[in-house]
């Protein structure tokens, strides 16, 4: 059964089915367990990312292409609903036009890339998806009429969404069941759904051409593989996964915005959680998204505390300054990369060997 | 004689002004394993590259069942049932030997799309590659990563992988080369076999003359890109033309490159 659901590809390591296992708890329980926005709302942009890392992942990891435009499918998930809700209403029917509308603008522009430059050297793709990316964050800053610029967009959800809905007057185990919560659940099924989606795909006979095609993609061509539908395939899929995790993103924040979705400072975050978890394994992806989002939102935090109690000693409350926050990020990725070259995953798999 | 299953018709290929590859014809008959021999750097390899689709003909065309497939790629060429195992060997390194051969064996089923499916509910798959795999005699090296095989098994592998395709045409290049003596027979075996099937157009680079003397139905002797001799094995290995072109410096030098 739990060999089905995970499509054959088991953690193969006790210590990594133990941490998979406390973050399913956790985020499955994440509402009941914790009060305060600020634990929900980094609930919800876990379930996100590793909806969005996981997806990164099948084209990084798994298939070998560098892609620097996966932010930008994740911002047509979030302008798409968001901008549907904003324009046409708080309903249902809008949010789902929004989303059937950037799934399908989502997948032409990766097909339309994918096929135009996915034939030329890697480099020259990754450059290409650079270039498509800047300038769609640029288009959506222009068109303020439409997208609200820089600003971005606030929006009302569906009724049952909003924080004032009650589904039932009594609380649940000490929790109200707002709105909120609902919202929360809908992400949630949803990220875990699209996860295990991502692993159904990457051990079917298609993702097993995939990693092929990483391998030695002349060797794969000589197979009798077409080599650059493959790929484009695999940068369909991975773009509609990131437009699904932008549209659930823009539910949860009720605002769709520039910086939340298609800054290059997400495309980096995406890269070094892919990196951290550990390429081509999709556990990295739940590993990575969770670390480096809870370090991001606590680390800060701790550092904060950290520096006001070195207050007296010398240099030291400037490094520990929250805003050094990244610095130490940075030190701590070259190590974990130096240390753990196949990422959280790998390292962790290869102890049990 | 019947029409030949593969065909080369004035078959070129120029990088810059060298013509590593010069208005070779020659047909190629089910049944029939031909030996193509030549000293390093002769255009072997090279006419097997355009054969199987790596290189594209600068003029010149190769026909498949009388059906020209110079404009296809190596992929469509594959499909249609030209099998090829490389010089340099050409693995999936990270991947099993077994996922190797599978790889082949769903390319051959054209199973490749189904993106819903879990590969490992093919057993039929898994089947057929497990038993490529102990054709060529690496069912204990099944679940070693290609990388970390020795380099006679890499070969054996190679020759499993285009086994798996199940080809009509068979293209080895150079299939033993650098194999230990204990190696070399299941290769040997395997491509004997083959050609006991009778219905196998066969394609064999090979510098060990032995081999080619006792496998070889025909010779086509390569020299600077050319065809320069072309019939059966004793008539060919006789001939003053490769005395002096080829055998003189095997017998010299009896290697490869
Ligand atoms: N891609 C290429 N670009 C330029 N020259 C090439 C290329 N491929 C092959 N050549 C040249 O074509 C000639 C024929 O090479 P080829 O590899 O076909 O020889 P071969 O007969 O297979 O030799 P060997 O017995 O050493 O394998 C050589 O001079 C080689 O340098
Ligand atoms: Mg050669």
């Amino acid at each position: 059964m739990i060999n089905a659901v995970l499509s054959g590809d088991l953690p193969r390591s006790r210590v990594l089915s133990a941490a998979l296992v406390v973050i399913l708890v956790v985020l499955a329980s994440a509402p009941f367990i914790f009060d305060g926005a600020q634990a929900i709302n980094t609930s919800a942009k876990i379930c996100v990312f590793i909806v969005l890392v996981a997806s990164y992942d099948l084209l990084l990891g798994y298939t070998g292409i560098v892609s620097f435009a996966h932010t930008m499918f994740y911002g047509i998930g979030g302008y798409g609903v968001g901008l549907a809700l904003y324009g046409w209403g708080a309903t249902w029917s809008s949010a789902a036009t929004g989303l059937v509308l950037a799934l399908a603008a989502g997948i032409v522009l990766a097909l339309v890339i994918g096929l135009f430059s996915l034939r030329v050297r890697a480099i020259f793709y990754a450059m290409v998806t650079l270039a498509v990316a800047s300038a769609f964050a640029i288009l959506a800053g222009q068109l303020s009429d439409i997208t609200g610029g820089e600003d971005g967009r606030s929006f009302r959800v569906p009724e049952l969404l909003r924080p004032g809905f009650r589904l039932i007057d009594a609380p649940v185990l000490g929790t109200q069941i707002t709105g909120r919560v609902i919202a929360y659940y809908i992400v949630f099924v949803s990220a875990l759904v699209l996860f295990l989606a991502g692993l159904r795909i990457v051990n079917s006979p298609f993702g097993r051409v995939l990693q092929a095609i990483r391998e030695n993609d002349f060797r794969a061509e000589a197979l009798g593989y077409r080599t650059v539908y493959y790929r484009t395939a695999a940068n369909c899929l991975a773009a509609g996964m990131a437009v699904l995790a932008g549209a659930l993103n823009a539910l949860w924040l009720r605002y769709t915005g520039p910086d939340t979705t298609l800054s290059f400072a997400i495309m980096l975050d995406i890269l070094l959680m892919v990196v951290i978890g550990g390429m081509g394994t999709m556990y990295g992806a739940v590993l990575g998204a969770t670390l480096f989002i809870v370090a991001q939102n606590y680390l800060q935090k701790l550092m904060g505390t950290a520096s006001k109690a070195t207050e007296a000693l010398p240099l030291l409350p400037n490094l520990l300054h929250p805003d050094r926050w990244l610095l130490w990020l940075g030190i701590l990725f070259v190590l974990s990369v130096y240390f753990f070259p196949t990422g959280i995953v790998g390292k962790l798999r290869q102890r049990r060997g | 004689m019947s029409r030949p299953v593969l065909e080369t018709r004035d078959l070129t290929i120029r990088f810059g002004g060298h013509v590593a590859v010069d208005h070779v014809s020659a047909g190629f008959h089910a049944g029939t394993l031909t030996a193509i021999v030549g000293p390093n750097g002769a255009g072997k390899t090279t006419y097997f590259n355009l054969i199987s689709g790596q290189l594209p003909a600068s003029a010149g065309a190769v026909h498949l069942d009388g059906t020209e497939i110079t404009p296809l790629g190596a992929a469509a060429r594959t499909r249609l049932g030209i099998g090829r195992a490389f010089q340099l060997t050409n693995l999936f390194p990270s991947l099993t030997v077994h996922e190797n051969v599978r790889l082949a064996v769903q390319a051959r089923a054209g199973g490749g799309g189904n993106i819903l499916a879990r590969w490992s509910s093919r057993r039929d798959w898994i089947e057929r590659a497990d038993h490529f795999i102990a054709a060529a005699n690496l069912q204990d090296k099944r679940d070693l990563p290609a990388v970390a095989l020795p380099h006679g098994d890499k070969r054996k592998l190679e020759v499993a992988i285009m086994m798996a395709l199940e080809p009509r045409v068979f293209m080895f290049d150079e299939p033993t080369a650098g194999m230990s003596v204990d190696d070399v027979p299941v290769i040997l075996d395997l491509i004997r076999k083959l050609k006991d099937e009778g219905d196998k157009t066969i394609l064999l680079v090979e510098h060990k003359m032995d081999v080619v003397k006792s496998l070889a139905d025909r010779i086509v002797v390569l020299h600077n890109g050319r065809l320069v001799a072309d019939g059966e094995p004793i008539e060919v290995i006789g001939s003053p033309i490769v005395q002096e072109a080829y055998l003189g410096v095997a017998a010299n030098g009896g290697g490869h490159g």
